[in-house]
Formats: C-alpha cells, structure tokens, sequence
C-alpha cells in the first residue's frame, strides 16, 4: 500500500475510534467531576475526586444489585447453554420423526421480538407467584433459540462417523454427548457464555416488571433509580453508577477476548 | 462355521427404489472377506446394515447363527474402520485407542494391557500422547485399526480404509491389514471400490452392482470365471477386452470388423449360437509373427510403456482392446500389428444378460497353480 492510502486509513480508524469512545471518556470525566463544574459546563476534572462514586453507593445499593445481576447472569447463562447444548445435539444427532419441522419452528420464533412476549410473560410468573424472585427472572429466558442455532451449526461440523464410532463401540448418546460432542464445542460454549451474561447483566425491561424489591432488583434498575432522587439529577453520581455496572462487563470482555481468540486459532489449525 | 449371513435382505429408503436387492452372502469365521463394487452400489450401506447403523427394510441378518435384524450394534460385538478413520480430535491417540473400552466394563489393568499390545502390533507407542491432527495419515489410519484391535471383537468391519492413503502406502498397509487379521483370526468385512485390494487382501470376494449380488467366490474364481459380463469387466486390470461376437462361416467375427480364424476344434469349444459376446484378457492377446495364419492385423492406437511390459492399445470395430506384453516395444502410433487372438482363451457372454456361457478354455499361468 502506498503511504497516502495508509495515512487515509488511519485518519478514519482514529476517527472513528474517537466518535465510539467519546460518551466513555465523557462518562469518565464527569464521574469524577463535582456537580457544580458539570452545570457550569467544566467538563475536564481538576482532581480524582471519588465523591462521586460514594454517593453512588450511599444512593442505592449498588452492591446487592450488582450481586443480583451476578447470580441471575451466572443462573440464567448456565442454564441456557445447558438447554440449547441438548437441545441442538438431539437436532443434528438423534433421528425423529417431524424433526425438521420443529427445528423451523424454533428458528421462526427468532423473528418475534421479545417486547412482544413480556405481557404474556409477565402474567404467567405473577400467576406462578415468582415475582420478585430469582426464578421469576430467570425462567423466561432460559431457553435460547439463537444458543440452539448456534451449537446445531457447530455440531454439524461434527463428522456423523464420529457418532457411528461411538455407537459400535457401545458407547451412549449421553456418553457420545459428554465426551465427544461437548469438548468439540467448547469453543461456541465460552462465546456463548460471554454474550448470554452480557445480555443478562445488561437486561432491562424484564429485571424492572418483574421486581419491585430490593433483595431481588437488579443492577441496570439500581442505575436507572440513581436518576430523579433529587430536583437536579446528579450527573456526576449517575456517571460514576455507570461506571461502576459496566466495570464487571468490562472485566469479563478483556478477559474473555484473550479466550475467545485463542479458541479460533485452534480451531482454524484444525 | 458361518460367523455372519445375509438372507434375501432388501434395503430401501423411499420404499420405492431399493438399494439393495435380496442379498444373500455367508461368511465363515476367520474369513477375510471382501465387499467390491463401483461407487454408489450399496457396498457401504451393506457394511452399515451389518453394523446395525442402517435397518433392514426385508430379509434377515445372523450373526454366530442369531437373528440379529433388531441387534442394537453394541451387542453385536464387532468393530468398525471408518474410511475417515472417525478418530476424536481432542482425544491423544491413548483415549482414541482405548474409547468405549470401560463402557465394555473393562477392568483398567486389562485396558493397559490391550492397549500395549494394539501399539506394539502397529507400532504405536511413541505416539500414545499425541492429538490425531499431529499425525500422518498412515498413522491416523493404524490408529483407527489399532482401536479397532483392542476392542477384542471377533468381527471387524471395514469401510474402505485405505482410499485415503497415497499408493505406496496403501500397498503396505495391505499387507499389514491381512498380516494383523491372520494373527488375532479376525472375520473382517472389507468394502472397497478397488479390485487390486479385493485381489490381493479377499479369501473370497463378492462383487455388488446396482444393489445386487454380481457374483461371490475366491479372487481367482472372479478372474477365471466370472459370472457375467460386468464381473469380467470390473475384476482385473487393465480391464478385459469387451466385444461383440459373430459366427460367420469359419470366422468369428468381432465388431463387424476384426476376422478371427477358428480350427476345427476351437469351432468345436464354442457355446451354442452365432451371436454373443466375448471378453478377452490383456496378457491372452499375443504378439504374432506376420506370416502367422492365425493372426489378425491391427493398427496401433497407441502404447502405454511401463518399463517391464508395454501395453498395446489397438481398436476393434468401435472398441479398444488393450494387450499387455512383457517387455519393452517402442512402436509408432498408426502402424499396423500382428497379434494373436484365440478363440480358447476367449470367455463367452450370453447377448443379451451378459451371463456367462463358456470361460476361457486356457488361462495364461493357470498351469502354474499347481506346481
């Protein structure tokens, strides 16, 4: 590449870069920011100043939400890729009659949009009495149509041979499942795993209808409630909540991309 | 005694076109025993009707004298080579070699036991620690045997093992194969698309084509007499000389174009009618002298040299006819041969079936089985 094409490119590059980590650099600023600074239009900090990160968690429980979400991502990840795993080895690797039919029709559930069910979700866990419990948020989401998609894919990979090997020499589907087929997918497991935590962590509308308490309210409520507490929202403290419950995402991504990356390298060398 | 056998079993998949057609095949125990025919005939689905992957739409299978359409194929107690070998890639070859033995209830000190033994015989040892992917294909290929050893199943099912091999070590695992099959008195099934292996590795060889039985017998039975024209043609190489045949006067004639002479008593040798047709063995086609009477002139279509034989293909009528000669002629494409063709040596095909009327009378090196 000539020299004027890779100044361009990287013109663009830091462009962009700059556009995408703007509102987290702005977050961080006025995270550290006294309130009065930020209403005079100060936006750069003099000093670290925690303050606003105190009252942040002086405000609301931070903590126990951030506990909350903790347990319902771990909960809800854990049994959504039990599910889909099950669900797409017996699509691809145990024949039954009508299978291609139900396997469309698990895929056309992808095209309605969850807004859509929260009513009628709603009315079964109050129903069911789970509001306000870990169940009740969970429940609704432990069976993902875009996990079992995507493990069918994975699993097609998966030689048919492999599963006749195994079937002469006496070994059992759940056998075949445990020792062949899970460790193959490991791969999708941990990228799966990574994104279905990031979207419970990060859920919104569902965590709000169905809790009213603290024991139970998870952290992206406990964020939105920093807001309205007073006749001028606290920007600064706002900003410091938002650092604070995307911090663990964070964590999560930088390390899970060093994961992720070594896992397709591996499977690319085959 | 027969170990497996096949009655009249008939396989289809839409109930209409069946892939299979009331097969019927024995094999006895401690027999090598092999599976040929060109691609898309229903060997492989055979093999996996056998393994119990496939079920029998009619007929019935018996393995050590039990019905056993309904067998669930663990307790069939048979191994399987899988073409792509069917190793597990996150597995070191250990755990490949030694998969399904504890489900078996195989006791660990045993399993170590077989597991030396199954390395030592294919030479294994030093790899045990290795993933599959840091192997040779040869040696992916004696894992998947060697896993197939250790099972301790009287019965091994081989589903064209070497087709992924380059030649020359095809030609060494052949050998192999037998020497391991002599030594633990395995019955194997063996499917191959290739005849040279169906030739040299088979105590007896059934031929399949479009899902039925073509003909079953030893490698030299096939070759000497084969039951039906597609037999002839696929059993052999370079493939036999396929022609149509007529009786005109003291002639045959093949094609409509090649005159072959007959004597009195090769006139006599042949089947009833006028019409049929003939196939011929390369190395049957001779090199004749000009002033032979009994030589037919032909021209050259061209030579393949091979070093220590030349193969000479000239044409008949729409046909080419291959010869195989020993030794090294260097002849220009065009010119007009002499060669030998006896009517003896000739197999005779009904027209119409193809089925065999008459085999060659002299076989070239046949008088060398005995001695």
């Amino acid at each position: 590449m000539r020299k004027a094409q890779i100044s361009i490119t990287y013109i663009i590059l830091t462009v962009a870069a700059v556009l995408v980590c703007f509102p987290i650099l702005f977050s961080i600023c006025l995270s550290f920011s006294d309130l009065n600074d930020i209403l005079q239009g100060n936006y750069i900090p003099s000093k670290l100043d925690f303050t606003n990160y105190i009252h942040a968690f002086q405000t609301q429980p931070l903590l126990r939400y951030m506990i909350n979400s903790a347990i319902t991502g771990v909960l809800s990840t854990t049994l959504q890729i039990t599910f889909a795993l099950l669900a797409a080895y017996a699509i691809v690797f145990i024949p039954f009659r009508g299978k291609k039919i139900i396997f469309l029709i698990m895929m056309a559930t992808m095209m309605i949009p969850g807004e859509v069910l929260v009513i009628s979700n709603f009315q079964t866990i109050r129903a069911w009495n789970l509001l306000n419990t870990f169940p009740g948020l969970i429940l609704p989401g432990v069976a993902s149509t875009f996990g079992i998609f995507l493990f069918r894919q994975n699993m097609m990979q998966i030689p048919l041979e492999l599963k006749e090997a195994s079937t002469v020499a006496g070994v059992s589907d759940f056998g075949f499942f445990i020792r062949v087929v899970a460790p193959m997918v490991k791969n999708t497991v941990v990228t799966l795993a990574i994104y279905f935590f990031l979207v419970s962590w990060n859920s919104y509308l569902w965590p709000l209808l169905s809790t009213t308490e603290d024991t139970v309210r998870t952290v992206q409520i406990g964020l939105r409630q920093l807001k309205n507490t007073e006749a001028v929202s606290d920007y600064g403290m706002m900003a410091a909540g938002a650092m604070i419950t995307s911090l663990p995402t964070l964590l999560l991504i930088f390390f899970g991309q060093k994961r992720l990356q070594e896992g397709m390298t591996k499977g690319a060398l085959k | 005694m027969n170990k497996i056998e096949l009655r009249d079993v008939v396989k289809t998949y839409d109930g209409k076109k069946n892939i299979l057609e009331g097969i019927s095949l024995d094999v006895r125990e401690g027999e090598f025993f092999i599976l040929v025919g060109p691609s898309g005939c229903g060997k492989s689905t055979l093999l996996r009707i056998i393994a119990g992957l496939e079920k029998i739409s009619s007929g019935a299978l018996m393995i050590d004298g039990k019905i056993a359409n309904e067998m669930p194929p663990k307790d069939r107690n048979l191994s399987m080579v899988f073409q792509n070998y069917a190793l597990y890639p996150h597995m070191t070859v250990r755990d490949n070699i030694l998969f399904g033995l504890d489900v078996r209830k195989v006791p660990k000190a045993e399993q170590k036991e077989r597991l030396a033994e199954a390395a030592e015989m294919l030479g294994l040892t030093e790899y045990l620690s290795r993933k599959p992917r840091e192997l040779s294909g040869g040696q992916r290929q004696r894992v998947a045997l060697a896993r197939s050893v250790c099972s301790h199943a009287p019965i091994c099912l081989m589903d064209e093992p070497l087709s992924n091999l380059d030649a020359k070590l095809r030609g060494h695992m052949r050998t192999e194969i037998r020497r391991i099959q002599r030594q633990l008195g395995l019955t194997v099934i063996y499917v191959t698309h290739d005849q040279v292996e169906a030739m040299t590795m088979g105590d007896r060889i059934l031929v399949l084509h479009d899902g039925k039985v073509q003909q079953t017998g030893t490698p030299l039975e096939l070759y000497n007499t084969p039951a039906n024209t597609f037999v002839a043609g696929f059993i052999g190489s370079p493939q036999m000389n396929l022609a149509e045949a007529e009786l005109l006067g003291d002639t045959l004639v093949l094609n409509h174009s090649l005159a072959v002479p007959l004597t009195d008593a090769e006139r006599r040798n042949l089947p009833e009618g006028s019409h049929w047709k003939i196939g011929v063995r390369p190395e049957q086609i001779e090199f004749a002298a000009p002033d032979n009477r009994a030589a037919s002139t032909v021209t050259l279509c061209s030579t393949e040299m091979m070093g220590n034989e030349t193969q000479i293909l000239f044409s008949v009528g729409a046909h080419t006819f291959t010869a195989r000669w020993q030794g090294q002629y260097l002849l220009e494409n065009g010119r007009a041969i002499h060669v030998q063709l006896s009517p003896d040596t000739f197999h005779f095909f009904d027209d119409e079936t193809g089925a065999l009327l008459r085999a060659a009378l002299t076989i070239k090196g046949s008088d060398m089985q005995s001695a």
